[in-house]
């Protein structure tokens, strides 16, 4: 039947008359010329000077230009919506430009140091001044993993059984713990270090350790994870909740066979994210596991080190080489980040569909 | 598949029709609901058990949304319930099988009484309740987490009741929902692959499948073209065979075509009230209650 269809019409060829032909181009093209040209002669005979005041010369005439292309071409409506694109056009340029900037610069100092090597070594054989192939960040790295690790198992749980009790119980302090989980996320991570620094190993005695350094990272994570699954548990229909009770289901039964499992991949996310939201954390880190030049594969005891820790330890001690050690190290937080950014990114299309 | 498809042209045509002539329409619809068959029920498995309602209300915060509705629904019957849309047919279906109550703010008052037992009695264990008294909703709500099979099969996983014959009722459930043919090949897949009406059905056979004596439906077809809501009027003539149901619905036509009783509510700016209750070939050609029949016939709602 469609090939039938594409016989009889063969002879009418698909167009696209939306598409802007060149000759509509043309005014919008002398636009842009005047505009540089301006720029550059405002630089030449002017006293602005230098990166900023290019920028700055050709955001205004870039304003002018587009401004006068369109009134010419349309009217005053067009002139003036195309002066609000050009305001959302930079207001974007100046978010992406810094993000820019930092990962250019944390590759291209970074990557000085980067090598397999530094995953086999720690620095228990190094001193600040020893070369690049001496003394790795293997013990940084597993610092991290575990206390991140560990924080995650303590946090998922409570975060999750929170969301649950706001968006299932729905219970008279839903609108009180909302808030306090609300407010608990713009805690500054430094005071998450001190809490658990004062409770844990002042009260308690306790030493330096791995352990304490998730606890404090777990406070971090318990706001993140938790409004991110309410919102996600929030998108399931409440049509599927009600169909499980009218079959005879309990509420715990419903909620962990039907309303978990339609939200799976959303809960994963928040976990991830709240990895993410963590990986980094340098306050809390330092005030809570000491910090150890060894590799210490025991949370509970002995201090251990992270990779926030190394990097900060790293460019105390100054001198190129741990200068750019530390540098080494931001690399490698940033590709743990970004891993668990891109993977969240990818659960979510899924999910999405 | 071409009959049907004839039978329900008729059908529709009918219902253009009908809209000018109220007279013709009443005619034809008691001779549609007359032409159900009487069936012998003797020796069936599946056996429905009667539901009675006296003088029950509800409300939604102070909200007084239903009043004094008395009911019988006897063991084997369909009977529908129509009305103007707000008229408290749906809080009265949920009140049967204790969903109101998830509502915040609800409330209510009366008995409905299961096999001579008041559901709403102290102590009675809710849960139990809804097993016996299954629910099709308006909007088709598979479980997306979960595979066809698994779909039909979730009652019994959620009320955690230890079956042998998984099989048997999984094509026994899907055989009375009038799926099985659609989808045996496929009960792998997830219940969100199937059409609209396929997925009603599936949501049909999950209620069935825990084996309930009395199915309420609330506008399951409103969601649907009309040939799923053929199928599934057909389904439901199929289990009226066996169980009680009860069925809300805005479609005079579906009401004609697949209840043997109907009750007529209205709210007249206050609480929805049962107008009248009876036969439904009475309901819709000889009325007692002169509202009914300004509704049945078009000239309001």
């Amino acid at each position: 039947m469609s090939s039938q269809t594409l016989n009889k019409h063969s002879q009418v060829k698909p167009l696209k008359p939306w598409n802007i032909t060149p000759r509509e181009l043309l005014p919008d093209f002398i636009g842009v010329l005047l505009a540089v040209g301006a720029t550059i002669l405002t630089l030449d005979f002017t006293p602005m000077r230098g990166k900023l005041g290019f920028i700055g010369a050709l955001f205004f005439y870039s304003m002018i230009a587009t401004a006068s292309v369109n009134a010419i071409k349309r009217d005053a409506k067009a002139a003036k919506n195309s002066i609000s694109s050009l305001f959302i056009y930079v207001a974007a340029g100046i978010v992406v430009t810094p993000v820019a900037s930092i990962v250019y610069t944390i590759i291209s100092r970074g990557l000085a140091g980067f090598g397999l090597g530094i995953f086999k070594t720690d620095m228990g054989n190094a001193v600040p001044d020893s070369p690049l192939n001496e003394g790795g960040l293997l013990h940084a790295l597993i610092g991290t993993i575990e206390t991140v690790l560990f924080a995650t198992i303590i946090c998922v749980p409570i975060a999750i059984l929170t969301a649950l009790y706001l968006t299932e119980i729905r219970g008279r302090f839903s609108g009180l713990v909302r808030f306090l989980v609300q407010a608990m996320s713009g805690v500054p991570s430094i005071i998450a270090g001190l809490f658990i620094y004062a409770i844990y190993l002042i009260s308690f005695k306790a030493k330096y350790s791995g352990f304490a350094g998730s606890l404090a990272l777990s406070i971090l994570m318990l706001p993140t994870v938790a409004r991110v699954a309410e919102e996600v548990l929030k998108l399931i229909p409440d049509d599927l909740r009600e169909a499980g009770l009218a079959l005879g289901a309990t509420q715990w039964r419903t909620v962990s066979k039907i309303v978990i499992p339609a939200a799976r991949s959303g809960l994963v996310t928040a976990v991830i994210l709240g990895v993410a939201r963590i990986a980094g954390e340098t306050a809390p880190i330092i005030l809570t596991i000491g910090g150890n030049d060894r590799v210490n594969w025991n949370l509970f005891s002995e201090q251990m080190s992270s990779l926030p820790f190394y990097i900060w330890r790293q460019y105390l001690y100054g001198g190129d080489l741990a200068t750019s050690r530390a540098w080494t190290g931001i690399l490698v937080l940033m590709i743990i980040v970004m891993f668990f950014f891109t993977l969240t990114r990818l659960l979510s299309r899924k999910g999405g569909k | 598949m071409s009959t049907n498809e004839s039978d329900l042209s008729a059908k529709i045509n009918q219902k253009g029709d009908s809209a000018k002539n109220a007279t013709d329409q009443s005619k034809s619809l008691s001779s549609v609901s007359s032409a159900r068959k009487v069936v012998d029920r003797t020796g069936s498995k599946f056996v429905g058990t009667g539901l009675t309602t006296k003088n029950v209300h509800a409300w939604f915060g102070k909200k007084h949304a239903l009043a004094d509705v008395s009911m019988d629904f006897a063991s084997g019957t369909v009977t529908a319930l129509i009305g103007p849309s707000g008229c408290g047919k749906s809080t009265f279906l949920r009140t049967l099988n204790r969903m109101h109550e998830f509502i915040p703010g609800a409330a209510m008052a009366g008995s409905v009484v299961l096999d001579g037992k008041d559901i709403y009695e102290a102590g009675t264990d809710v849960t139990k309740i809804r097993l016996r008294i299954g629910m099709v909703f308006q909007k088709p709500n598979p479980f997306p987490s979960m595979s066809i099979e698994e779909n039909v099969l979730s009652g019994l996983k959620l009320a955690q009741i230890k079956i042998q014959n998984r099989e048997q009722i999984l094509q026994e459930s899907l055989e009375r929902a009038g799926l099985w043919k659609e989808v045996k090949d496929r009960l792998g897949e997830f219940g969100g692959s199937l059409s609209g009406g396929q997925q009603q059905r599936l949501c049909i056979a999950r209620a069935l499948a825990v084996n309930p004596e009395v199915l309420l439906m609330d506008e399951p077809c409103s969601a649907l073209d009309p040939g799923s809501t053929l199928k599934i009027e057909e389904t439901i003539s199929e289990l009226a065979k066996t169980i009680t149901v009860v069925i809300v619905t805005h479609n005079m036509q579906q009401a004609a075509r697949v209840s043997d009783y109907t009750g007529f509510f209205l709210s007249d700016n206050g609480p929805g009230e049962l107008i009248e209750v009876a036969p439904t070939s009475q309901i819709f050609s000889n009325p007692k209650d002169p509202k009914t029949e300004a509704y049945v016939t078009g000239r309001f709602g």
